[in-house]
């Protein structure tokens, strides 16, 4: 049953669970009249792609109209102008300034930094990374891709705490904020960029705007909830002395919430790293810019390296922020000495900064972009039969097969199986929820497209989550494997999304599966952790009763641990699929195709804007579609765990 | 009361917007390409030049090879923008770039951001000629010798089938961006194949050099000056043959590409405030071997762009002193 919700292949479907009795006819019936049906209707009422559909010529009317009258339109020349010169001003200020403080200077801060959010491990992990950027030899690129990190990240606050808290104190406020909260957060990285670039055109203004949309959700959803959970006694209490609402606000509410929003800004900062590197696509610099040319030349050396780059730099912030959140006011150590502690770091740092070189000392860089190809190259010249063999064994058993299917069918029988089996696992609202979203993506008249990239999602959310369920079963049985599992799952949680490519595609080279081996890797870990924490969470007493009335092990697992890990074996399924929505999407970039590629080919060919427009926004409702089919017989998740790409 | 306070505060941005007159994307400092030298001036006399990358090594001989004689000959400061062609442009636009380096063709893009809107300016040939075509490996002209000609290829097309053509013939392009003309020609032509994107130049390299060493079919789109040339055999498929404005529409296109005369383009505020930067771009011309020299160099030897730029202006003084400013 766990894994039914994956089982979405119309028409071979099995509707996962009945109540009544006998459980299987209602399925089965469904399934025959599923496949009657096409076997009947067989290409007929398919909606094949067409380039020149209207409404691609409509928005790219409307993108002419704009590039014509970005000069002289009121609305651009008091508002959209202003947002793009501000957030180029944001970001150049930071850069400027990173760039001022030299590199001395600016590891001095670092560890600076680190010891005064959580003493000298951290102010060690913060040296050692930036450091670590440096001998990898990609200084230059790491700082613009931190001032861009910072200046997104800087402005999601600025906006999203605010919004945040009043969401927080108001009831109607966050009914309104939640649901756009939920899709922001299920859109994939790439539907963000070609609205930007047609209202910012490219470069690092549009892409710190596309970063900070992208990054402000667990900011407004984590300040919200810690607004929320300040205890209602000490309210009362400063209300009672006479204090204003504003007072209240700044002097109990916030201060008592500061902690938990740390953590949003932890977790701001963790969504806007998995995004900048893929701004690179509209101009903007950093590490994303290297990733992406080292991809272009199949490069799998040059191309890990910056990845490493960025998940150095993740780790830094995300530790930094993280022992913020969980420090203590009355911990060991006095004021004085922290702010001590800082203030001698970061003037270490700055004093080295005149006597230093100006550029990170080449001699310190360590080159290991050709040992990797070396590897890689050997992979490929012994390898081949295997990964020639893997790939044509998913091509033409499963994709090609899924995807006849698909594309031939109906979209009305493709529309009604997704109706009936949505509403069997998840509720009539979240059947009609999905059923109007295709509704949407064929009016986008990009069905076609759209069908190719659910065969590519459905297939690899299968693999991706059999093999996260084995892998959390297994955690969640023995310790030993627990804790072996535990620092890969971790580090993988830190890591971009874009880094998730290159094993792929030094292992297939460019193409579908490839797409699939990359969102495998992506989405695998969470949901293992997932499995492990749902069925680490079976009460003791429970197991207890049934082992004494006589369950083997293996009764044990599939008749009471699986059944009572049903919510966390759902969000693991959700989540699953919901991640590798988002990476096969940017598995356009390695040749996987369909919706994904017609987003890169709108910023790369004008003739084809107005298809990528409409393909972003084909696949936000594709995401909300696999998200309702998935969740709804499950509450709502916590914002702590969602992290798409 | 707290939604009223933001009320206001959203007008008063607005007025105070209002009352600055407007802001036109040109006004972007960034754009001119001295003013965002401020940074780091320490280190450079001129300034900087932004240099689109597009994605293709032969383009980035050009780079780097101009940047190589920017900083060292003329001490401006280079920076390097990776972008897809289309973008390029409108990078100019935006302030994002000021060069691109190995234009090809491009008819719509010259008639909008040169005639129309006055951003950009033709700098001139680079001197290397771009051939577009369809190529096999060579064996497989001696195995099968009319595939050479486009009415042949249905016969041949169950060969060129893969995992990824739809039972269909595969024609492997590069990088869905470049410039190509495939999906129209397939359709218009009625060949019974599909276009499928390797998604880079890398990628069709690769492909082409498995066909050779392990004979397996191929058919890909490709281009001259490459460097490869001179390691694979690949014979050219005759389409047919190119009149002038048979390729005019887009949609329609039944005929072989033109010939393309690379050039280079630079934003208009370059041309007026670029200095020697400007001069030396306008006059950087040199061969198709000069090219492959240098992007052998990159892809094949292991040296990076700057190396192989290195190299390259070591060994040619006389060709490169000519395009200095004077």
């Amino acid at each position: 049953m766990v894994s039914a919700p994956v089982q979405v292949a119309p028409p071979v479907q099995a509707p996962a669970r009945v109540r009544r009795l006998p459980r299987w006819v209602a399925p089965v019936a469904g399934v025959v009249a599923v496949v009657a049906l096409y076997v009947a209707f067989r290409g007929k009422a398919v909606l094949p792609h067409d380039d020149d559909a209207t409404l691609f010529h409509w928005l790219n009317d409307a993108r002419d109209w704009v590039d014509e009258n970005r000069n002289s339109s009121p609305i651009f020349l008091y508002v959209v102008n202003y947002l793009r010169l501000g957030a180029a001003g944001v970001y150049e200020g930071l850069q400027a300034g990173l760039v001022a403080l030299g590199w001395p200077g600016l590891l001095g801060l670092a560890a600076g930094l680190g010891w005064l959010a959580g003493g000298w491990r951290i102010a060690l992990v913060s040296f050692a990374g930036f450091a670590g950027v440096g001998v990898l030899g990609f200084w230059e690129a790491s700082v613009e891709t931190l001032a861009l990190t910072l200046s997104a990240v800087l402005l999601s606050l600025l906006f999203g705490i605010p919004l945040g808290i009043w969401a927080g104190r108001s009831h109607r406020v966050r009914r309104i904020v939640t649901p756009v909260l939920d899709v922001m957060q299920i859109m994939p990285t790439f539907s963000y960029l070609s609205p930007m670039v047609l209202l910012f055109l490219i470069g690092p203004a549009s892409a710190t705007i596309a970063t900070m949309i992208y990054a402000m959700p667990p900011a407004i959803r984590i300040t919200a909830m810690a607004i929320q959970r300040v205890s209602g006694v000490a309210v009362e209490a400063s209300e009672s002395l006479g204090a204003t609402r504003w007072q209240t606000l700044g002097k109990v509410r916030l201060p008592l919430a500061l902690n938990t929003i740390t953590l949003g800004v932890n977790q701001t900062i963790a969504a806007a790293l998995s995004m900048v590197p893929l701004t690179a696509l509209i101009a903007a610099p950093g590490l994303g810019e290297d990733l992406l040319r080292a991809l272009a030349r199949v490069n799998v050396g040059a191309a890990l390296v910056p990845g490493v780059a960025i998940v150095l730099i993740a780790i830094v912030l995300d530790r930094m922020t993280r022992a913020a959140a969980q420090r203590r006011e009355s911990g060991t150590r006095a004021r004085a000495v922290r702010w001590g502690g800082f203030a001698v770091l970061t003037a270490a740092g700055l004093a080295l900064v005149p006597a230093m070189a100006q550029e990170f000392p080449e001699q310190w860089q360590v080159q290991i972009v050709r040992p990797i190809n070396d590897v890689v190259d050997w992979i490929e010249a012994h390898w081949y039969t295997f990964t020639g063999f893997l790939n044509d064994v998913v091509a033409y058993g499963l994709l090609n097969p899924l995807q006849d299917v698909l594309t031939s069918a109906p979209w009305w029988l493709v529309t009604a199986a997704v109706l009936v089996f949505a509403w069997r696992v998840s509720g009539l609202a979240a059947g009609l929820v999905a059923t109007v979203c295709l509704l949407c993506v064929a009016a986008l008249q990009l069905w076609e497209h759209a069908m190719e990239t659910l065969t590519l999602v459905l297939v690899a959310s299968v693999i991706t989550i059999a093999a996260g369920l084995a892998l959390g079963v297994a955690a969640a049985r023995s310790r030993w494997f627990a804790a072996g599992l535990r620092p890969v799952l971790d580090a993988a949680q830190t890591m971009p999304s874009f880094s998730y490519l290159l094993p792929a595609v030094a292992l297939f080279g460019n193409g579908r599966f490839t797409a699939i081996t990359a969102s495998f890797i992506y989405a695998v870990p969470v949901v293992a952790r997932l499995v492990e924490d749902g069925l680490r969470a079976v009460p003791g007493t429970v197991m207890e009763a049934a082992r004494s009335a006589g369950s083997t092990d293996r009764q044990l697992l599939w008749k009471v641990q699986l059944p009572m890990a049903r919510g966390s074996l759902l969000l693991a399924a959700n989540q699953g699929i919901v991640m590798t929505l988002a990476m096969v999407v940017i598995g356009a970039l390695v040749g996987a195709g369909a919706l994904g590629y017609d987003v890169v080919a709108g910023f790369a060919q004008q003739e084809d804007y107005g298809k990528g427009l409409a393909a972003g926004v084909a696949l936000v409702l594709l995401g909300v579609m696999l998200d309702r089919i998935t969740q709804g017989a499950n509450g709502r998740r916590s914002p702590h765990k969602k992290r798409n790409a | 009361m707290k939604k009223l306070r933001l009320i206001a505060g959203v007008l008063v941005l607005g007025l105070s917007a209002a009352a600055c007159g407007g802001a036109k994307v040109e006004d972007d400092s960034a754009a001119a390409p001295s003013a965002s030298a401020a940074g780091s001036a320490a280190a450079s006399a001129g300034g900087t030049v932004k240099i689109a990358i597009n994605g293709w090594v032969g383009y980035e001989a050009d780079a780097a090879v101009v940047s190589y004689l920017l900083e060292h000959e003329l001490g401006y400061k280079v920076e390097k923008v990776t972008l897809a062609e289309e973008p390029s442009w409108q990078g100019m636009e935006s302030g994002d770039v000021d060069v691109i380096l190995e234009n090809w063709g491009h008819p719509d893009l010259k008639k909008k951001y040169i005639e129309e809107k006055q951003i950009a300016v033709e700098a001139g040939s680079t001197g290397n000629k771009g051939v577009i075509g369809w190529y096999v490996p060579e064996w497989m002209v001696e195995k099968y010798p009319d595939i050479t000609d486009y009415k042949n290829l249905n016969k041949y097309a169950d060969l060129f089938k893969t995992s990824e053509s739809d039972g269909k013939g595969q024609m492997l392009d590069g990088d869905p961006s470049f410039v190509t003309n495939d999906e129209a020609l397939v359709k218009n032509l009625k060949l019974d194949y599909k276009v499928v994107y390797a998604g880079s130049e890398a990628a069709l390299i690769k492909a082409a050099k498995q066909a050779t060493d392990q004979k397996k079919p191929l058919l890909m789109y490709f281009y001259e000056p490459q460097w490869l040339f001179n390691q694979v055999k690949l014979v050219k498929v005759n389409l047919p043959a190119y009149t002038e404005g048979c390729d005019s529409d887009p949609k329609k296109v039944a005929c072989d590409y033109p010939p393309y005369d690379l050039d280079k383009i630079v934003s208009k505020k370059f041309a007026d405030t670029g200095g020697k930067a400007y001069e030396l771009i306008k006059a950087f011309q040199w061969t198709n071997d000069d090219q492959n020299a240098v992007a052998d160099d990159i892809t094949n030897n292991g040296m990076s762009a700057e190396d192989a730029a290195k190299k390259w202006v070591e060994a040619n003084t006389a060709k490169w002193q000519a395009w200095m400013p004077k």
